[in-house]
């Protein structure tokens, strides 16, 4: 038996998960309270004591983990145009596993500046002008960031005639800083992986220290990588496949947590009619997108406020639900947000799926594109913003939110199309499934090693509703 | 930025541009619904070959895009083409967004068969250079024509 230990350090549980290779099982699971105030080993050390009771022996190949504890790998972004180089900035930062904060365009101001010290990021991603474009803004921009009383790294992928400038600007303001290859060094045309990889550097570089994880990433046996892109790597095995073994082609998954609801795409997001075309830039193959404003605890609130903007009414009577339950499991979630509807708190189980769908249906709302009819001497035209996803045969619904809920479907149903979302491009018809043994953050870790026993392991754990 | 009526480019692969600070950056595309794409190529072709830096937005390019364009790539103008008739409408308001922009003093060109049929071209001309364009051609205008005009209104002073 070749036993991996992979290790999800969340920021309430440190959670191992062990599996045998050669069988392609999954043989252990444990957690413990994620231990980031005093050493984060002590809980990690809790939960491997558990699997080896579990398993009955201590002989494991390899130590592998990935990390959102101490808030995970916090960003913001900036870039020109919103639609443009701001827009391929987030793309890029949230491909990296970042919970992206926010994402501002054109110059930046003095209250925006004062929002970015009070944000605290880990990073900055600083874009704007395609290659020999506009310089404008990205200097201003690091004069700004220069300026901000905090400490905090910052990635340069904007016009490279104005980089090493804006380089100097920042380190002469004391910000370590690393210039890249432009998010867009051409008109329309997205380059997020040099971005990505230079935010996977520094977080490995500084960000698992400033975290307090140095102690742990000693006896791990890889660079300890956010978590949000370990599930996007699984994700990305999930739909490609790998050495023989097929994947399950295109696909969405949506990660429901407490703070953040997470989705992805692994879809080409061409226009799937005729006589439709693509406004703006064209997305790529895999895609996050992150929602700090939609969870299940920690921005319960936050979701809450963005249902009032809608038909706050229509909330209540969809789900059958009243408003002072809803209240009453605010305050609840807001005072202790590890709290399950469950035990004493059962009653709040149809207000919890409530949120649980709501948050799906916001967080596949804004993950998706939409088409927009125009009228043409030629006919009616269908002008496509962002990707259409209409054709993705299955979504994947991972959080315990969803897994726990007594009917998932009924809340997996919003990632899919129905007429109420009027020109949405959500999937059609998919296959529902659930990450029931949660396991998409592990199988992410594995794939680096193992991808063909990681595919296998997620194809048979997950299960369809 | 539509890939409709999409034709094999002419042996054009890459602007061979060097991001000096004299180079011309031009924004050119076919404006509203309109899908007549030979025009367009052709103008891309000979601009590119007279040492613009072109970013081409190919048919079917809205007022957005134009103006978003001219933003990111610090581009001195716009050349906008219309053929199928419709440019009136589809051009009205390009320079009021590209004033809320902050592109003050970007040149803006337009041509192509411009309205419906024949009409006298003064009376046309008169209208596009109300709406803000700086110069207005009128229908088969050889690209040559325009190119003397850029390095006129774009010269040093
Ligand atoms: C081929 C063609 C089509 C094809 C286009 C295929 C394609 N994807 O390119 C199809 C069949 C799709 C088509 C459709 C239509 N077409 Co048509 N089409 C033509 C045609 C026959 C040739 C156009 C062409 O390629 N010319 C060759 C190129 C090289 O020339 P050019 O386009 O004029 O461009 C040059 C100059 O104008 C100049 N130029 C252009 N822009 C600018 C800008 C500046 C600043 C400068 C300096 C110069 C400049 O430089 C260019 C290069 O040399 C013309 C008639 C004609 N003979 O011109 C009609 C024509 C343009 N079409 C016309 C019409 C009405 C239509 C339709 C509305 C018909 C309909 N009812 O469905 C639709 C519109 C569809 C749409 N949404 O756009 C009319 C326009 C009438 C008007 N403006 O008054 C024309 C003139 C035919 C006519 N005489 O009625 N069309």
């Amino acid at each position: 038996m070749k036993i991996y230990l992979l290790t999800d350090f969340g920021s309430t549980y440190t959670k191992v998960t062990a599996v045998d290779i050669d069988s392609a099982k999954i043989v252990a699971f444990a957690k413990a309270f994620t231990t980031i105030e005093t050493d984060v080993r002590l809980g990690f050390d809790a939960a491997k004591n558990e699997i080896a009771a579990q398993i009955g022996h201590t002989d494991f190949a390899k130590s592998l983990a990935a990390s959102s504890a101490a808030g995970g790998l916090k960003m913001v972004s900036s870039g020109l145009v919103p639609d443009l180089t701001a827009k391929a900035s987030r793309l890029a930062a949230a491909s990296a596993g970042a919970k992206v904060v926010k994402t501002y365009a054109y110059e930046l101001t003095e209250a925006e500046s004062a929002e970015i010290l009070a944000t605290a990021p880990d990073i900055m991603l600083l874009t704007g002008g395609i290659d020999g474009g506009n310089k404008k803004v990205l200097l201003h921009n690091a004069r700004v960031i220069a300026a901000v009383p905090a400490n905090f790294s910052v990635i340069i992928a904007g016009n490279r005639s104005a980089a090493a400038q804006a380089a100097q600007i920042l380190q002469e303001g004391g910000k370590n800083t690393v210039v890249c290859e432009n998010v867009m060094p051409q008109f329309g045309k997205l380059n997020i992986l040099p971005a990505k990889a230079a935010i996977r550097d520094l977080f490995i570089a500084n960000i698992i220290t400033a975290k307090g994880l140095d102690g742990v990433q000693e006896i791990m046996d890889a660079e300890i990588i956010p978590t949000p892109l370990a599930v996007f790597e699984a994700c990305e095995l999930l739909s490609r496949g790998s050495d023989g073994e097929e994947g399950l082609g295109e696909l969405m998954a949506y990660d429901l947590g407490g703070a953040t609801t997470d989705a992805y795409s692994m879809a080409d997001g061409s226009p799937k009619i005729p006589n439709a075309f693509i406004n703006g830039i064209t997305e790529p193959f895999a895609k996050r997108t992150v929602e700090g404003d939609v969870g299940m605890r920690y921005s319960l609130g936050a979701l809450y406020d963005l249902i009032l903007e809608g038909n706050a009414d229509a909330f209540y009577q969809e789900y059958g639900i009243s408003r002072d339950d809803v209240s009453k499991w605010l305050e609840i979630c807001a005072a202790d947000p590890g709290i399950l509807p469950m035990g004493e708190y059962e009653k709040y189980s149809d207000v919890d799926s409530a949120f649980a769908a709501e948050a799906l249906r916001i967080s596949a709302a804004r993950h998706a594109g939409f088409n927009e009819k125009v009228y043409t001497p030629a006919g009616e035209m269908h002008s496509q913003s962002g990707k259409d996803l209409t054709q993705a045969r299955y979504v994947i619904g991972s959080g315990g939110a969803v897994i726990n809920a007594p009917n998932p479907r009924a809340i997996m149903a919003n990632t899919a199309y129905a007429p109420r979302d009027g020109n949405a491009l959500k999937p059609l018809r998919p296959t529902m499934l659930l990450d029931v043994q949660n396991c998409l953050a592990a199988m992410g870790l594995l794939s680096r090693f193992h991808p063909r026993a990681a595919l296998q392991i997620m194809k048979n754990s997950f299960k369809e509703v | 930025m539509a890939e409709i009526g999409k034709i094999e480019d002419v042996a054009i692969v890459a602007p061979a541009y060097d991001e000096e600070e004299d180079v011309i950056t031009l924004v050119l595309g076919v404006i509203g619904a309109d899908v007549h794409a030979v025009g367009n190529k052709i103008l891309n072709y000979t601009l590119t070959k007279a040492g613009f830096n072109v970013i081409n937005l190919g048919v079917m390019v809205s007022q957005k895009e134009f103006v978003e364009a001219a933003i990111e790539s610090d581009a001195n103008a716009i050349i906008v083409s219309s053929m199928y008739g419709h440019g009136e409408i589809d051009c009205k308001g390009l320079r009021e967004k590209c004033d809320e922009a902050g592109l003050y003093d970007i040149l803006m060109y337009v041509g192509g068969n411009l309205v419906v049929g024949k009409q006298d071209f003064a009376q046309v001309e008169k209208v596009f250079l109300e709406m803000g364009f700086n110069r207005v051609y009128p229908p088969g205008t050889d690209p040559l024509v325009a190119i003397e005009h850029l390095r006129q209104d774009l010269a040093p002073s």
